[in-house]
């Protein structure tokens, strides 16, 4: 049986775990496409509980955290909108995960290598004792645990994209949107960046992956998949949408940095599980990404709140927490490859960047995204992506990546300009693909059912006008 | 009787009470409130977004005095709540007409 995995193309920690899980009658060497039998016997316990772990991180990123981290950034009379949206999406995209998500990203599209097929449409023929690949031959996870782990980030991506035009939308067309924007965007993203056949079966089916996969894209943890692509679909979405009702008019400050900072922070911790779970294994590269994620992230919430202290004179938290966030999105491709040092210098530059465009290039341009999340998502998903090409490079430090087309599989010989100019690619067909096509979704349902609420419902705020309580009441 | 009205600024209020307790003042009532005059707002700044408030937290303090005391009352105000800077505040002197006190019935002077 075939089967399927994400994909950061680079990494196993072969050496590792080949020598350490193997079972006793495997010692002669890794078999090549083993039975399901043979894979029963190749499941690590210790990598099981680690990739449950992060599973549950990786949903705690979205509720509580991005909502709180939202919620804090919009006018009180939104609070309550902004935490719904995000509940309402990760439980969306949950179901729709298991209808027909990991199967249009995790199986085999055939000649086809934008989207998967319905084979395990609704997990038919998923079950307790069906197994998923890792990253090293012969080591595997229960199936289930891969569609669990997977399920948290279809989650978290079309929750990350309605703080672009937070306070301006409306409940029930956004909800469509979701369903439309997972099954036509994302799903097809995730298999083109992730899927592939495995390290025991691609060399017998060399053309067995999705096409940025095939191209040879690293993408650790999603920094295409889920950053750029929610933060241009966000950019597309708050163009379509147009401006808040006195945006630039009126004062709009955060109504609660508190909450901001609880959810900044709860980001952090959960990403660990985004990172290092996306490892699939619990080994040394997983610690790798672990002690990226961590340096990265304090490097670029000290960056921003430099760079204000020289542009502004004051450090602010909102900039600090604003910071953290850029570093972890910038680290999320780059989190297996890098070394703790260069991904230092990569949390900083792309803090700075994304400070560039969230204070200056914004107000030049004078789009409305309310929450920034074209201009830290994509913008730091774009440095991390391209980023990744060089801090992988063994010469720095970085874990470079596996061959996987031979077996067992071995070091591939790195070569640091192609692999930034097919990392420039991914960004390209990324921003191309999910910009263009989210337009139109958003552009159809606003035509035809509409997507903002009246002025009048607006002014009021989205609590009371579309939900009818308020975040508050004191 | 005289209700002196100061708005001063917020970390002066110690001050003002002490040298007001000086002169024997028995009360007075205090409000956190915002305004402005000729001091220029403060300026907070979310992610580059920059929003000038000109309304200024201040304190107001309201003090009701008896004719006589009215003048030092005014003057160690002045005194205690200035910095030399701008946006120390201002203060109101208005006619009272009565006063009454709750608990006993006392009126005017008896009741301050």
């Amino acid at each position: 049986m075939k089967l399927h995995h994400k994909l950061a193309t680079g990494f196993g920690a072969l050496a590792v775990s080949a020598l350490t899980a193997m079972p006793a009658w495997a010692q002669e060497g890794p078999i090549k496409a083993p039975t399901a039998e043979q894979m029963a016997t190749m499941v690590n316990k210790g990598d099981v509980s680690w990739m449950l772990v992060s599973s549950a991180l990786v949903l705690m990123m979205s509720v509580p955290a991005l909502a709180l981290f939202y919620g804090g950034l919009v006018r009180t009379k939104n609070m309550l909108s902004v935490l719904m949206q995000v509940l309402a999406i990760v439980s969306v995209a949950a179901l729709v995960w298991v209808g027909w998500g990991y199967s249009m990203a995790f199986t085999s599209g055939g000649d086809n290598h934008f989207f998967g097929g319905f084979s395990k449409a609704f997990l038919k023929g998923v079950d307790g004792t069906t197994m998923a690949a890792t990253f090293s031959n012969n080591l595997y996870l229960p199936e289930y645990v891969f569609v669990i782990f997977q399920m948290t980030f279809a989650c978290i991506t079309p929750a990350l994209i309605v703080g672009a035009f937070a306070e301006r939308v409306k409940f029930w067309p956004l909800m469509l949107f979701t369903v439309l924007w997972l099954t036509i965007v994302y799903f097809p993203m995730a298999h083109m960046v992730w899927y592939w056949a495995g390290p025991d079966f691609l060399p017998d089916a060399p053309s067995d992956y999705g096409l940025i996969w095939g191209w040879g894209a690293l993408d650790f943890a999603g920094g295409t998949v889920v950053h750029i692509n929610a933060g241009i679909a966000g950019l597309a979405g708050c163009l379509v949408l147009g401006k808040r009702i006195g945006y630039k008019k009126e004062p709009m400050p955060p109504h609660s940095l508190t909450m901001t900072m609880i959810g900044a922070s709860l980001l952090w911790i959960g990403w660990f599980g985004f990172n290092a779970g996306s490892n699939l294994e619990a080994n040394g590269v997983t610690a790798v990404a672990f002690i990226n994620t961590f340096v990265a992230t304090a490097a670029a919430a000290l960056a921003w709140a430099l760079v204000e202290q020289l542009v502004h004179g004051k450090p602010s938290l909102l900039g600090a927490a604003s910071g953290a966030v850029a570093g972890l999105v910038a680290i999320t491709p780059a989190a297996g490859f890098a070394a703790p040092v260069t991904s230092i210098i990569l949390g900083a530059f792309a803090s700075a960047v994304c400070f560039f465009f969230v204070t200056t290039v914004k107000n030049k341009l004078g789009y409305d995204d309310t929450l920034d999340v074209f201009g830290i998502h994509c913008i730091g998903g774009i440095v991390g992506a391209i980023g990744t090409g060089i801090v992988a490079d063994p010469a720095l430090g970085g874990q470079g990546f596996f061959d996987y087309t031979v077996f067992p599989a071995a070091v591939g010989s790195y070569d640091m300009m192609a692999q930034v100019i097919t990392q420039t690619k991914a960004v390209g067909l990324t921003l191309a693909f999910s910009g263009i096509v989210s337009a139109i979704l958003f552009f159809a349902i606003d035509k035809t059912i509409g997507l903002r609420p009246t002025p009048e419902a607006e002014v009021e705020g989205l609590d009371i006008s579309e939900h009818g309580e308020r975040a508050y009441n004191y | 009787m005289k209700l002196v009205i100061a708005i001063i600024k917020p970390f002066k209020l110690d001050e003002v009470r002490e040298a007001l307790s000086g002169l024997g003042v028995q009360g007075m009532t205090v409000t956190e409130v915002k305004g402005f005059g000729r001091q220029k707002g403060q300026t907070e700044i979310y992610r580059g977004a920059e929003y000038s408030t000109n309304m200024v937290p201040k304190i107001k303090v309201e003090v009701a005095t008896t004719d006589d005391l009215s003048g030092r009352v005014v003057e160690a105000i002045q005194q205690s709540a200035n910095t030399g800077a701008i946006g120390d505040g201002k203060i109101f002197v208005l006619d009272v007409a009565q006063a009454v006190r709750i608990r006993t019935g006392e009126t005017d002077d008896v009741a301050l």
